[in-house]
């Protein structure tokens, strides 16, 4: 179902676990937002334990994206209407 | 040596019953998981619960050709789109027990214990079985068992929880 793989992305982190995916969203980028398990962004359901952080970046979003067998990984993906999504949010 | 503890009450048996559980399978890598996940919608089945399987496409062809004649196994569906159906309200399950040798297993056993309503088992086991339960930081009832190929230790713990 995901289409990630379709869009332009960054891997900003690799194979890490979801703690470590979301200290490294904390520590790096000034504006998060916290969403909750199952938020549905880039089409994908976002898989963590709360507080489950994205961050933006200009027109950037910053998140985490857990596959089964490889781990957590943290993106970079521009999206200006996710990020309308977000603000909206906090 | 693959040894084996249960945690909380959840040495209290699961009462027998029509009920929807889901069977939520992280990554095959570990043997013991498929064997596991048969034993598991066995008895399930044969006590009358209604098993759905979630798991990735690997975890679900080797359920799929341990049990060609679906004796075992009901219906199967990719472990993101099941996630993606309880966050959306479209579906959920009484039970669910979740396997999870590694932190990805954990993450979405962790989405499971936020998303759904759903009564939460989540079985640890693998190698680095005790070191993965300490970071467990949401509600469940917990089955570990430092088990790699020999699936006993974790079949005791269902059989405790299981009627």
């Amino acid at each position: 179902m995901s289409c990630i793989e379709e869009l332009k992305y960054e891997v900003l982190l690799s194979q890490c676990s979801f703690k470590e995916a979301r200290e490294y969203i904390k520590k790096n980028f000034k504006y998060t937002v916290e969403v909750p398990p199952g938020y549905r962004i880039f089409n994908v359901h976002l898989i963590g334990v709360p507080p489950l952080l994205v961050g933006i970046e200009e027109e950037k979003v910053i998140f985490p994206y857990t596959k089964p067998c490889y781990g957590t990984f943290v993106m970079r993906i521009e999206g200006k209407e996710e990020i309308e999504r977000l603000r909206a949010k906090r | 040596m693959e040894g084996s503890e249960s945690s909380g009450d959840a040495a209290a048996l699961i009462n027998s019953g029509k009920r929807r559980v889901l069977l939520l399978l992280g990554c095959p890598e570990v043997p013991v998981q498929t064997s596991i996940a048969l034993y598991l919608a066995h008895n399930l089945r044969r006590r009358g619960d209604e098993v759905v399987v979630a798991g990735t496409g690997a975890a679900l062809k080797l359920m799929k050709l341990a049990d060609p004649m679906g004796h075992y196994i009901g219906e199967t569906m990719n472990i993101d789109r099941c996630i993606a159906s309880i966050s959306e309200g479209k579906m959920d399950f009484e039970l669910c027990f979740a396997f999870a040798h590694s932190d990805a297993g954990i993450s979405y056993a962790g989405t499971m214990s936020y998303i759904s309503g759903a009564e939460l088992f989540l079985l640890i086991f693998g190698r680095g079985a005790e070191e993965l339960e300490k970071t467990v930081d949401f509600d469940c009832r917990k089955l570990v068992a430092k088990a790699v190929h020999d699936p006993v230790p974790l079949k005791r713990l269902i059989d405790e929880v299981i009627d």
